[in-house]
């Protein structure tokens, strides 16, 4: 079997070497009723590289590939194009088969680069400190909500009610356990985010205020003028972003007062891959926080030589030290998808971000323009980025099977997002990057007047 | 002013109704390189035997409990920018936190520094 | 040409030794190791490795007031100094393409390169999560196989896919527990640990609101069941087990633990960080547990990647399944799979305790695992398990006379085995051995773990090592025991050739530098 390099000469000489006349005989702690005395029924024995390849291959061609349509889809989840160079170099095997950089002299590799990377996360979001990363967006922002809980000592959180709703449930789901108040509600079907509304929510009890930028409907809120507010109750804002390369054309969260600034690093580096691995994101402003951060962290130091280097630090606060008192039970976390983001991120730099992010703009507002002119179909948004809602006179889950059955994979329907609120249920969010051709939007717009009613 | 010593490694040292407590030398040397120390806020009321304050190494984060009960007046503002002092004067400048003892008959059952050498020649 | 060797050299013969200290360079590099400095220090703001299309500035936005001020303060790198740069930076790191990687409970085995191949074909890469049913159905296809696979090789019933991680999937073991106790009106108050646990067994708990105690171990190094059935009663919510354990031994009276947890009302849950001992021979569901968590990336061979992503799906018993999180993968009545999630869940899965993830979970890693598992079939799991187990005896046995093995002479071990510091010169520590071992070209043991033995050094070499390869690591392993034992001063400041000398933990720790900055002036 190729993955097993001993062969039947060393089993017997090492068997020999043990005192042991099987390998069933080392399993002699097991209870003979217990031990099974051959492979597991019901399932088939190896297979040849080729046959495995082969029969992965037919599952992978029962899937319609982004690149085989003309594609609006995002929703916390986002296409764009990943330099060639980056999948080289996460593939080296000193990258991809690492450890965890317990052992920093043999690990310099991994932590000069997570060192990078928490640096790259903390200016894009505008931050004093970033972590090495969380396993993904929804799960930062959970982690951000219990951070600010801790620091506050309070237990109510309201989140916006355009924050991504599975981050959302997942916020809820946790906080059953802890006993946070989350108080949520739904979003807004207008053409600016309902700020003052969410302001009106903030009361003395609030611990943390989560505000998605840009909003679940591609809306912008006004970050600043939520953070006083929040401020002035002694609460924390965490701003959540599930689209990096925004932040190449908007203000950093971090900027305009936010306490957390948590995100999904997907879009760059990590690709769609069907929801996973992704790579959370979660930095702070306020650098004497830093204790209450979840999370692995990468620090400088010097060698006994006097050299510059990096080693994880303040690992008290983790599970394998802490243990029930730890800040988190994170131990993984998701070190490649890491890299593969600061690779990208290097290659972009500055003026990569910014011209890519005005080129996802030109394309959304050219697409915008087009929707706008099928019949029976209006741009919500007065703002947006890359992403924006367009609205429609029938359930738009609808129309999405019907543009999916005509080869345009045309957005997702609001209505899958938030099944229980029938005034969502008109709205297609589409998402435009710079993947996307001119004759894809108008594939999009002439289909979408095809399949309208 | 007399001192005193706990199993957990703590001294306290009274002064009519005032104590300072801190960690003992075998205490930081079982820790190694102090690299913070989280004490209590002033005002904080403690009962004996609480949490009072977190002492962290490289390699661990150590609880330091109340010896007494009482409400802190002072945290040691020194040990944020040098948390080294628990290392090179854990009994002297190294100091955690002043408090107001609650109860004096609460430091009945604490060793003199002769039966903590015992106890801690027996560990 | 092959010529044979002559001269009789092979790795390892001692040749007259030649100081590379004595032959400083200018640059600081030392041949093939390069010293890098940061993307900081090379980038600029007007570098870019990506060609984009000349976007016109002066375009109508619909950005509003909210455009980037100011400087976004990133470098940017061209593609070949970038390749470069992380080329450079990984020649400074070891992984188990490298040499071997023998730490306990982590399960370094190779990762095969199929593996990757499969993960990107565009129909798994290139696919959102959020696309219609019809167009993802291959997809599906895999979650629904690789589920099949772990219900069927652990006995269990079903299997929550979703969590990112073992910590994550230990956390959805016992929300499920949390759920199912609460649905029956009898919420309980404590999770029992054995002492040698996992720190994200305690973390885990206490995260989910539990009380957690310890559960001593006898002096066999297994669970004490006495003492267990004198602490179970109608407080205690679960217990958390590791089998094999963190001692790299088989909990022998696993099957009277569950019965004696069921009977007081609670509910075991495993830690299968250590399943790579058991696949294909024991079914854990066989030993009464409820809820399992699998490390994808140490059982099954999804790359560590230096830290992470990894993937902890949980298989559960009949009694937890119906708590299990949202999204899961369903088949329907015309035979096609669809996702049950909060659009579509109705009242059949009502019972669910939320969802702990957006998105349906660590895709990436299904294809990887479930490849890997198809290559090696039932058969060669067995096998690879049953190699794994041999080649940790022999370890065991080949170091027992020179380190001291605290459960050796009680029996075999299972996929590890745990030595620990006993017999080291005064000031002497297993962490000086480990840097000693760098030094010798592999990767250190884990340390320092499971507390319950002094100094420990837990080793588990997997199955994807050659005898040859574990032979050299017993030799220089028998090399640094002698010397821990003699001493020998050089330990104390190893490693001498790696990168970097030892590094100042104390310090970072003090003076936390996370970020960094441009320099003072």
């Amino acid at each position: 079997m190729r993955y097993l390099p001993l062969t039947d000469t060393d089993r017997t000489a090492m068997l020999d070497a043990v005192g042991a006349p099987s390998i069933d005989a080392l399993f002699a702690d097991v209870p003979a009723d217990l031990y099974l005395n051959g492979p597991v029924e019901g399932l088939p024995l190896h297979a040849t590289e080729m046959a495995v390849e082969k029969h992965m291959r037919t599952l992978s061609k029962k899937n319609l590939a982004a690149a085989d349509a003309p594609f609006f889809i995002g929703a916390g989840a986002y296409r764009h194009h990943v330099p060639a160079s980056v999948d080289h170099l996460i593939q080296r095997g000193e990258f991809l088969t690492a450890y965890t950089p317990y052992q920093p002299e043999i690990a310099q590799g991994t932590l000069q680069m997570l060192f990078e990377f928490q640096t790259q996360v903390a200016r894009l979001y505008g931050c004093a400190v970033a972590n090495a990363s969380m396993y993904d967006g929804s799960t930062a922002c959970w982690e951000a909500v219990a951070m600010a809980s801790r620091v506050t000592r309070k237990s109510r959180v309201v989140l916006s009610g355009a924050l991504h709703p599975h981050y959302a449930e997942v916020v809820r789901t946790m906080a059953k356990f802890t006993e946070d108040e989350i108080a949520g509600s739904a979003p807004s079907l207008t053409s600016l985010p309902d700020d003052d509304g969410l302001i009106a929510r903030i009361d003395e009890n609030t611990a943390s205020v989560v505000v998605q930028y840009p909003d679940i409907l591609g809306r912008i809120p006004d970050l600043q003028k939520i953070a006083d507010a929040a401020h002035e109750k002694g609460a924390k804002l965490i701003v959540v972003n599930t689209e990096p390369v925004a932040l190449g054309a908007l203000e950093a969260p971090g900027n305009l007062g936010a306490d957390i600034v948590v995100g999904e690093g997907q879009a760059l580096g990590v690709g769609l891959q069907f929801g996973g691995p992704y790579l959370g994101l979660f930095a702070i402003t306020d650098p004497k926080l830093v204790r209450q951060m979840p999370g692995r962290l990468c620090g400088e130091t010097v060698d006994a030589d006097g050299k510059r280097g990096f080693v994880l630090t303040l690992s008290t606060r983790e599970q394998h030290i802490r243990r029930e008192k730890a800040t988190s039970n994170i131990c993984t976390n998701s070190g490649l998808c890491a890299l593969a983001f600061s690779v990208h991120m290097t290659l972009l730099g500055a003026k990569g971000i910014t011209g890519l992010a005005a080129e996802n703009h030109r394309l959304a507002c050219i697409a915008a323009d087009r929707l706008a002119k099928v019949p029976g179909a209006t741009v919500l948004n007065e703002h947006f980025f890359n992403e924006f809602t367009l609205m429609l006179d029938v359930d738009a889950r609808q129309i999405v099977r019907d543009l999916a059955d005509k080869g345009v994979l045309g957005g997702v329907g609001l209505g899958k997002l938030f099944p229980d609120i029938d005034g969502l249920k008109g709205g297609l969010l589409v998402t435009v990057t710079e993947t996307v051709s001119p004759e894809d939007i108008e594939t999009l717009a002439t289909t979408l007047e095809e399949v309208l009613p | 002013m007399a001192r005193y010593f706990t199993e957990e490694h703590e001294w306290i040292e009274v002064d009519g109704d005032t104590a300072i407590i801190g960690i003992t030398d075998y205490a930081q040397e079982q820790l190694g390189d102090v690299v913070f120390v989280e004490v209590p806020q002033t005002g904080t009321e403690f009962t004996k035997g609480a949490e009072a304050a977190v002492v962290e190494s490289v390699k661990a984060a150590s609880d330091v409990y109340a010896p007494i009960g009482g409400t802190v007046i002072e945290g040691n503002a020194a040990l944020e920018g040098e948390p080294e002092l628990v290392n090179t004067a854990p009994e002297a400048e190294g100091w955690f936190f002043k408090l107001t003892l609650a109860d004096k008959d609460e430091l009945e059952g604490l060793m003199n520094a002769k039966a903590y050498q015992a106890f801690c020649d027996s560990l | 040409m092959n010529q044979i060797n002559q001269s009789g050299w092979k790795p390892g013969t001692p040749v007259a030794s030649i100081d590379g200290e004595a032959h400083p360079t200018v640059t600081g590099n030392k041949a093939l190791i390069l010293e890098e400095a940061l993307i900081f220090e090379i980038g600029g703001a007007d570098t870019c490795g990506v060609d984009l299309p000349e976007t016109p500035t002066d375009l109508p936005s619909r950005i509003g007031t909210f455009a980037r001020q100011g400087e976004i303060g990133l470098p940017g790198l061209s593609e070949p100094q970038t390749v470069r740069h992380y080329t450079r930076l990984s020649r400074q790191n070891y992984g188990i393409d490298l040499g071997f990687f023998p730490l306990g409970s982590c399960t370094m085995k190779h990762n095969p390169r199929l593996n990757e191949k499969v993960a990107r074909m565009p129909g798994f890469l290139d696919v959102h999560p959020m696309q219609p049913i019809d167009t993802v159905q291959g997809a599906l296809g895999v979650i629904d196989e690789l589920s099949h696979w772990l219900i069927t090789l652990t006995g269990m019933q079903a299997v929550a896919m979703s969590p990112k991680a073992g910590a994550h999937g230990e956390l959805c073991g016992i929300l499920c527990i949390r759920a199912a106790l609460e649905a029956r009106g009898d919420a309980r108050k404590v999770v029992l640990v054995p002492e040698s646990a996992h720190g994200t067994n305690p973390a885990t708990a206490a995260f989910a609101g539990y009380a957690t105690e310890d559960i001593p171990a006898n002096a066999d190094g297994r669970v004490d069941l006495d003492a267990l059935k004198a602490r179970l009663g109608p407080d205690v919510a679960a217990v958390m087990i590791t089998n094999p354990n963190t001692c790299g031994l088989f909990e022998r009276d696993m099957k009277a633990i569950s019965d004696a947890v069921h009977e007081a009302g609670g509910l075991v849950y495993c830690d299968g960080a250590n399943f790579n001992a058991i696949m294909g021979r024991v079914r854990p569901g066989d030993l009464g547990i409820d809820a399992m968590h699998i490390n994808l990336h140490k059982t099954f061979s999804t790359p560590h990647g230096g830290g992470g992503p990894g993937s902890g799906p949980v298989v559960l018993s009949d009694a937890l399944a119906p708590f299990a999180p949202l999204p899961f993968v369903e088949k329907t009545e015309d035979g096609s799979l669809r996702i049950v999630e909060e659009e579509n869940m109705e009242d059949h899965h009502a019972s669910t305790f939320g969802r702990m993830t957006a998105f349906h979970g660590q895709m990436g890693m299904f294809t990887r695992a479930l490849t890997y598992i198809l290559s090696h079939g039932a058969d060669g799991l067995r096998q690879a398990a049953g190699d794994a187990v041999l080649n940790a005896n022999y370890i065991l046995r080949q170091l027992e006379d020179v380190l001291h093995a605290p459960f050796g002479p009680s029996g075999p071990c299972m996929h590890e085995a745990l030595f620990g510091d006993a017999g080291f010169a005064e000031g002497f520590s297993t962490l000086d051995l480990a840097k000693g071992l760098i030094d010798e070209g592999f990767h250190p043991m884990t340390m320092y773990f499971p507390l319950v033995v002094h100094g420990a050094m837990l080793i588990e070499p997997t199955e994807t090592e050659s005898k040859d390869g574990i032979d050299q690591f017993i030799m220089a392993m028998r090399s640094l025991a002698q010397r821990a034992k003699d001493g020998d001063e050089a330990l104390l400041s190893a490693p001498h050739h790696a990168p970097r000398a030892r590094l100042d933990e104390a310090h970072a720790a003090r003076k936390p530098r996370l970020a960094w900055s441009e320099p003072e002036e």
